[in-house]
C-alpha cells in the first residue's frame, strides 16, 4: 500500500511537472513538483522512504531531462535522507515548519543541483536567488496544501455529509 | 530501531556512491546513460502523449465553444487586416522576384526548400534546470539526433537523443547548455549563440571588437556548426557593446515566443558528420 502510494505520488508528480511546464514552456517553471514529492514522502513516511523516493523520483527525472543521468538522483536522494531524519527528530507537525522545511529544502536542493552541474559541465555556478525563493514558495505552498488535503481532506468530506444529511430530515 | 538506522545508513551511503559513479562513468565517457534514459523515455512518452491529448482536449472545448465572445468584431478587423495584407503580399512578391532576379545574375546558388516534418509539443523540462520540450515525432518519422527544431518565428532547438520510437527531446537554444553558430543579418558579423539564464536569455559570444553589429539587427543561424540551417533567424540584438578584450558583448532577444511553442518543425536533415563529433566531444 505505502509503495503503491510512493509509486502513485512520485509518478503523478513527474506526469504533471511535464504537463504544467509543457503549457509554458521555456520560461523558469517556478515549481519542482518531483522535490515537493519527495519532501513529502520523507515527512510522511520517514528516512527511508524519503531516500528511495528521491534516488528513484531524481532518476527518472533526469532520464527524461537528457544530459547527465545521477545529479537530479544525488540531490534529491539526500534532500530525502535529510528530510526524513530531521523530521523524525524535530516536530514537523503543524504548517509553518512543514513550510519551513519545503523552503530550506528546496534552496539546498537547488544550490545542490546547480553546484553539482557546475561541476561536472564545466560551466559557471550562478544560482538567480530571487526565482529560486519565488520556486521555494510555491513549492512550499503546495507541500502544505498536499499535506492538509490528505490529513483533513477525508474529514472534512465526511463532515459535510453528515451535515447535509442531518439537513434533510429536519426539512423532511 | 537501531538495526533499522543502521540499514538505512548503510543504503544511503550506497545509493549516494552507486550515483557518483554513474555520473562520474558519464563525464569519462562524455555520453549519458543511453539505456536507462532511452527505457524511461520511451514507457514515459506514452504518459505525456496521454496527458498532452487530455489539455489539447480541454483547450480545444474552450477554444471552440467558451471563448467565442467577440468574435463578430475580431473577424471584423481582421478582413481589414487581410485587405491591407494583400496589397503587402503584391508588393513583397514583386520584391522576390526582383531579388530572384539579382540572384541568379549574381549567380549564387539559391537555397532549396529543407525537408520538414510538423511535430505537436506534448511535454515541457522535467527538471526546472533543463530546458527541453517532447515532441510526438521520433524515430519512425525519422527523427534523429542533433536534427534541427524550427518554428516560424525562427529556431527552437535540437534534437538530444536517444529519441523514442513516437517522440524525441528538443533542448532549446535557451538552455544555458546550448549554442549554435549565428551571424548578424546585415553586418555577416559571425559569433556563437549560447543559452544562459539571464534576460534576454541569450548571449552573442565571439564577435570581434572590430565588427559593427548594431542593437536592432537580425541574427540569423550561420550553418558552421552543422545543425541549425545558415539564414534561420534565432533573434535580434538588443545590446552591443564594446567589450575589454577582443569581443564584443552581445545579448540577444529569441525571434520565438517560448512560452507559447505548440506546434513545432523538425528539418529532417541529419547533421554534418563533424558537427556530431563536435557534440560528442
Amino acid at each position: 500500500m505505502k509503495t503503491a502510494a510512493v509509486l502513485a505520488a512520485l509518478g503523478g508528480a513527474l506526469a504533471l511537472q511535464t504537463t504544467l511546464s509543457g503549457i509554458m514552456v521555456g520560461g523558469i517553471v517556478p515549481f519542482n513538483l518531483v522535490l515537493v514529492a519527495v519532501v513529502y514522502l520523507s515527512l510522511a513516511y520517514g528516512p527511508m522512504t524519503g531516500m528511495l523516493a528521491g534516488t528513484a523520483g531524481g532518476l527518472a527525472q533526469d532520464a527524461l531531462a537528457g544530459g547527465i543521468v545521477g545529479v537530479g538522483g544525488l540531490t534529491k536522494t539526500l534532500i530525502g535522507f535529510l528530510v526524513g531524519v530531521l523530521g523524525a527528530q524535530f516536530i514537523v507537525s503543524n504548517t509553518l515548519p512543514r513550510l519551513l522545511m519545503f523552503i530550506a529544502a528546496t534552496f539546498v536542493h537547488e544550490l545542490l543541483f546547480k553546484g553539482l552541474q557546475a561541476l561536472v559541465a564545466g560551466r559557471g555556478f550562478a544560482p538567480q536567488y530571487s526565482a529560486l525563493l519565488v520556486q521555494a514558495l510555491v513549492n512550499g505552498t503546495v507541500g502544505v496544501t498536499a499535506f492538509l488535503l490528505v490529513e483533513r481532506g477525508p474529514e472534512a468530506v465526511q463532515r459535510r455529509r453528515v451535515r447535509r444529511a442531518s439537513f434533510s430530515k429536519r426539512r423532511f | 530501531m537501531l538495526d533499522i538506522r543502521r540499514r538505512t545508513g548503510w543504503l544511503f551511503f550506497s545509493l549516494m556512491m552507486a550515483q557518483v559513479l554513474l555520473i562520474s562513468a558519464q563525464v569519462s565517457t562524455r555520453s549519458g546513460a543511453k539505456l536507462l534514459s532511452l527505457v524511461t523515455f520511451e514507457a514515459f512518452s506514452h504518459v505525456q502523449q496521454g496527458t498532452a491529448g487530455v489539455v489539447h482536449g480541454m483547450r480545444g472545448a474552450w477554444g471552440n465553444y467558451v471563448a467565442l465572445r467577440g468574435v463578430r468584431r475580431q473577424n471584423e478587423t481582421l478582413q481589414q487586416q487581410l485587405a491591407t495584407l494583400q496589397v503587402e503580399l503584391q508588393q513583397q512578391r514583386a520584391l522576390a522576384a526582383r531579388t530572384q532576379r539579382l540572384d541568379a545574375l549574381l549567380a549564387l546558388r539559391t537555397q532549396a526548400a529543407l525537408p520538414t516534418l510538423a511535430a505537436q509539443v506534448i511535454a515541457g523540462n522535467p527538471n526546472p534546470g533543463m530546458l527541453t520540450i517532447t515532441i510526438n515525432r521520433g524515430t519512425s518519422d525519422g527523427v534523429q539526433a542533433d536534427m534541427a527544431v524550427i518554428a516560424p518565428a525562427g529556431v527552437v532547438g535540437r534534437v538530444i537523443g536517444p529519441a523514442a520510437r513516437h517522440a524525441a527531446r528538443v533542448q532549446l537554444i535557451i538552455d544555458r547548455n546550448a549554442a549554435a553558430g549565428a551571424m548578424g543579418e546585415q553586418t555577416r558579423a559571425g559569433g556563437m549563440v549560447v543559452g544562459t539564464e539571464d534576460n534576454p536569455p541569450l548571449h552573442m559570444e565571439l564577435v570581434s571588437n572590430l565588427s559593427e553589429l548594431k542593437v536592432g539587427e537580425n541574427v540569423v543561424a550561420s550553418g558552421l556548426d552543422g545543425i541549425y540551417p545558415k539564414g534561420y533567424l534565432i533573434g535580434k540584438v538588443e545590446k552591443s557593446e564594446r567589450g575589454s578584450g577582443l569581443y564584443r558583448n552581445v545579448t540577444v532577444r529569441p525571434a520565438v515566443d517560448f512560452s507559447s511553442l505548440e506546434e513545432v518543425l523538425v528539418v529532417l536533415v541529419p547533421p554534418r558528420p563533424a558537427a556530431r563529433d563536435e557534440g560528442e566531444k
